[in-house]
C-alpha cells in the first residue's frame, strides 16, 4: 500500500523577485506529523504557500506530488478540493459573510456534496464547544473583529469541519497564550488519524510537547538542512539555529 | 460543479420579450398634438391636459443638465412616450392577458402577492394592468390604485399633491414627465392606519424605443405607516429606452414610510428618475434602493425634513458592469430643528463600469441641533472600472453635527487566495466577497429582492474571469 501523501522534489520558489526556496525536498506519509522549524526568512511560510500554489509565489523548478497526482501547477481551489488545508498565519477578514455560511459553502465545495443544514450546525456547535469558541461567533462575519487568538481558533474550526487529508499549520501557535495553544493542539489531536497527516510550521516547541511529532525538519536558507525527531526540536529550543547556519557554509 | 438553487436563476427571465403588441402606440416624438392625443386616449379631465401642455412648454425651455453622465444619445424624436397595452385594468390575475401574465408570473409577482404582500400593482408599458389590495385595508380607508383612476376618482387629493412635491420646473426630465406621465400608483393611508405588510408595484417596459413615465404619489397621513416596494425591469433591446418616472411622497407628522426599490432595467435604458419625500414633524422616511440595470442612471432620491424631529435614512447600493454609468446618490435638506439623516451607500463596479456617488446634505440655519451622517463605500473589481464620490455638504448652523466617511477599495488578492484555499473557485471567491460587501444593504431589502440581488451579483461575476 502506498502510504505516501505529499512529496516535494527539488523545489525552487521566488517571491517578490527574490529566491526563497532553493532545492527543497520533503516527504510526508499518511499518519505522520511533521514539523518545519527555521529562522525568520528561511522559507517556512513560502513552503506552505507554494504547496497551495499561491499566485504570488513563483515556482522556478521542482515538483509537488499529492496523493499520487502532480499538483505543482494546479489551482489553489483544486488543491484544496484534493484535500490540502492551510491554516493561515494572518487569516483574512471577510465582512458580511457569517462563519456559518462561509463554512457551509466551503464544505459544499470541498466535498462536492450538498450540506445538510441541521447536521452541519450541530457539528459546528460541537467543534466550537471543544475549541472554546463562543457560539455567537457562528453568525459573526468571518474573522471581522476577531482577536488574534480567535482567528487562529477559527482556522482550527475550519480544519475540523473541512477534514482534509493534509493539514498545514502555518505558525498557528504564534502570538497565542498558553491556554490558546492548548486549545489549538487539542483541535489538532481531534483531527489527526492514521489516514491523514499534519505539517506544522512553527517557531517554538510549546505546541509540540502535546503532539509528539514524528519528524522535525530544520529549514535554513530555503533548504532542509537537518531532519530528526522531537529531540531535535528540543535541541533547537536550547541552542537556536546558529549551528545550522554555520554548517551550511 | 454543484450549485445552490439560488445561483441557478439566470437573466433570461428579465429578457423575455413579448411581441410588441399594443392597443395603441403613440407616434414617436414630442409635440402638443402628441400630448393632446395621450390625454385624449386617457379620457382625462381638461385640467390635466392643460397641465401636460404647460409641462411640455417648460420642457422645451429647459436645458439638459451640464453635469453628470453623457445622455446626448437620447433623441426624444425616437421615443414613443405612450404605449397602451392590450389590456384593461384588472383586479384578478386571471383576467390579465396570457402573455403579459406570463411575464409577471416569471418575475414572481403573483406568487409574492400571495405570500407576503398586502397589495400589488403591475404596470406593463404605459398602463397599469393589474391592481388589488387586501379587503381589510380597503375597510380601513386605504386607497391603492393606479394614477389614472386617482385623477378621476380623487381629483381633490390629486390636485393638491400632484407635482407639488416635485415641481415640473425642477429639471428637464421632470418637465418631460409632467407632459407624458402615464400609469404609476396612488396610495393614500388615512390618519393613524398602520399598514403592516408591504404594498408593491412592479413596472415592466416591454416595448422597444419607448419610454416609461409612471407617476407614484403616496400620502401617509398623521401617525400612519406604510412600506411600499417598487420593482422595475425591462428586456434588452438594441435601441435606447427611457425611464423618467416621478415619485412624490408625503410623510405627514408622526408618520412612517419605508420605500424600497430595485431598479433592474436592461442595459439599454436611460434611467432618469426623480424621487422626493416631504417629511413632517417627528415623522420618518426610509429609503432602500438597489440600482443594477440601465446604461445610464441618474437617480438622487431626496428627503426634505420640514418638521421638527423628522428623520430620514437612505440605504442604497449600485452595481455597474460593462458599459454602465450609474450616477446615483441621495439628497437631504434639513429645514427644522432636531432633524436627523443617516446615509449608507455602497457601490460596486466591474468590467469598466462606472459608479458615482453624488450627494447633497444641507443643514439649514433653522435646523438647530440636527444631525447628519454619511458613509459611502465603493468596491472596484478590476483596474478598468471607475468609482467616484462627489458629496456636497452644506452645513449652515454651528449647532449641527455632521460626519462624512468615504472608502474606496479593491478586492484583495489575499482574500481571494484565502477563500480559494477553502475550495472555492476564483469566481466563487469574488462573488462571496461582493455579496458580503453588499450584505448590509441587501439585508434591508425585501427578501425576494435580496435573493434577486444576490443572483444578479453571481450572474454579473459568472464568466467574468478568463
Amino acid at each position: 500500500m502506498n502510504s505516501n501523501l505529499l512529496e516535494i522534489n527539488d523545489l525552487y520558489v521566488k517571491a517578490e523577485e527574490k529566491e526563497i526556496l532553493k532545492g527543497m525536498n520533503l516527504k510526508i506519509n499518511k499518519g505522520e506529523i511533521h514539523v518545519i522549524m527555521g529562522p525568520n526568512g528561511s522559507g517556512k511560510s513560502t513552503t506552505a504557500n507554494a504547496i497551495l500554489n499561491n499566485p504570488s509565489y513563483i515556482k522556478t523548478n521542482g515538483t509537488i506530488t499529492f496523493d499520487g497526482e502532480n499538483i505543482t501547477n494546479s489551482k489553489t481551489d483544486e488543491i484544496a478540493r484534493k484535500g490540502i488545508f492551510m491554516s493561515f498565519q494572518l487569516p483574512e477578514e471577510i465582512p458580511g459573510v457569517s462563519v456559518t455560511n462561509f463554512l457551509k459553502y466551503a464544505k459544499n465545495k470541498v466535498t462536492g456534496k450538498p450540506v445538510k443544514i441541521f447536521e452541519f450546525k450541530n457539528e459546528l456547535k460541537k467543534y466550537m464547544q471543544e475549541l472554546n469558541i463562543n457560539p455567537s461567533y457562528m453568525e459573526r462575519s468571518l474573522n471581522v473583529g476577531f482577536s488574534g487568538g480567535e482567528k487562529k481558533k477559527n482556522e482550527i474550526l475550519q480544519l475540523l469541519v473541512l477534514n482534509p487529508k493534509l493539514a498545514i499549520l502555518d505558525e498557528t501557535d504564534s502570538g497565542l497564550d498558553v491556554d490558546a495553544i492548548k486549545t489549538v493542539s487539542k483541535g489538532i489531536e481531534m483531527f489527526k488519524n492514521k489516514k491523514n497527516a499534519v505539517l506544522i510550521i512553527t517557531h517554538n516547541t510549546k505546541i509540540l510537547s502535546n503532539l509528539k511529532p514524528d519528524y522535525v525538519h530544520i529549514l535554513v536558507d530555503g533548504k532542509i538542512v537537518k531532519t530528526g525527531t522531537y529531540e531535535l526540536a528540543k535541541e533547537i529550543e536550547e541552542n537556536g539555529y546558529s549551528k545550522y547556519r554555520i554548517e551550511k557554509k | 460543479m454543484a450549485k445552490t438553487k439560488i445561483e441557478d436563476i439566470n437573466r433570461n427571465i428579465y429578457d423575455i420579450k413579448n411581441e410588441d403588441e399594443y392597443e395603441f402606440k403613440i407616434e414617436k416624438g414630442l409635440t402638443p398634438d402628441i400630448i393632446k392625443e395621450i390625454s385624449k386616449q386617457k379620457n382625462e379631465p381638461d385640467w390635466m391636459r392643460d397641465f401636460r401642455l404647460k409641462a411640455l412648454e417648460i420642457y422645451n425651455k429647459l436645458e439638459l443638465p451640464t453635469w453628470g453622465p453623457d445622455i446626448s444619445e437620447l433623441n426624444m424624436n425616437d421615443i414613443a412616450t405612450y404605449v397602451k397595452p392590450k389590456s384593461k385594468l384588472n383586479s384578478s390575475w386571471d383576467d390579465v392577458p396570457e402573455d403579459i401574465k406570463n411575464t409577471f408570473d416569471k418575475l414572481g409577482i403573483p406568487e409574492a402577492e400571495k405570500e407576503s404582500l398586502a397589495g400589488v400593482g403591475a404596470q406593463y408599458d404605459s398602463e397599469v394592468v393589474y391592481h388589488s389590495m387586501k379587503e381589510e385595508l380597503i375597510k380601513q380607508g386605504v386607497i391603492y390604485t393606479d394614477m389614472e383612476t386617482a385623477v378621476k376618482k380623487y381629483p381633490g387629493i390629486v390636485k393638491e399633491h400632484f407635482m407639488k412635491c416635485v415641481p415640473i420646473y425642477d429639471h428637464k426630465f421632470v418637465a418631460l414627465h409632467g407632459a407624458v406621465w402615464s400609469g404609476g400608483s396612488f396610495v393614500y393611508v388615512p390618519e393613524g392606519v398602520k399598514v403592516d405588510i408591504p404594498l408593491q408595484s412592479y413596472f415592466r417596459l416591454n416595448s422597444p424605443e419607448a419610454g416609461q413615465f409612471e407617476h407614484t404619489l403616496i400620502i401617509v397621513n398623521e401617525g400612519a405607516s406604510l412600506h411600499f416596494i417598487e420593482g422595475c425591469s425591462a428586456p434588452k433591446y438594441n435601441k435606447v429606452n427611457l425611464h423618467a418616472g416621478c415619485v412624490e411622497l408625503y410623510v405627514k407628522d408622526n408618520a412612517h414610510l419605508r420605500y424600497s426599490t430595485i431598479e433592474n432595467w436592461s442595459k439599454n435604458m436611460l434611467n432618469l428618475n426623480t424621487k422626493k419625500a416631504l417629511v413632517g414633524k417627528n415623522a420618518s422616511m426610509e429609503w432602500v434602493s438597489g440600482s443594477f440595470g440601465s446604461k445610464v442612471s441618474m437617480l438622487y432620491p431626496m428627503s426634505i425634513l420640514n418638521g421638527e424631529g423628522a428623520k430620514t435614512e437612505f440605504t442604497g447600493i449600485s452595481f455597474a458592469g460593462k458599459g454602465q454609468n450609474l450616477d446615483n446618490g441621495f439628497k437631504v435638506v434639513h429645514n427644522a430643528p432636531n432633524t436627523s439623516s443617516v446615509v449608507n451607500s455602497k457601490s460596486i463596479s466591474k468590467d469598466g463600469g462606472k459608479c458615482t456617488y453624488r450627494a447633497l446634505t444641507r443643514i439649514n440655519k433653522q435646523a438647530k441641533k440636527s444631525k447628519g451622517m454619511v458613509s459611502c463605500e465603493s468596491l472596484m473589481l478590476d483596474d478598468i472600472s471607475i468609482s467616484d464620490t462627489i458629496p456636497v455638504n452644506d452645513v449652515r448652523t454651528e449647532t449641527a453635527e455632521f460626519s462624512h466617511e468615504a472608502k474606496i477599495g479593491k478586492i484583495s488578492d489575499k482574500a481571494i487566495f484565502y477563500l480559494m484555499s477553502r475550495g472555492m473557485s476564483e469566481e466563487d471567491a469574488k462573488a462571496m466577497i461582493v455579496r458580503g460587501f453588499a450584505y448590509p444593504i441587501s439585508k434591508e431589502l425585501p427578501v425576494e429582492y435580496a435573493v434577486e440581488m444576490n443572483n444578479l451579483i453571481n450572474l454579473e461575476l459568472e464568466g467574468a474571469i478568463g
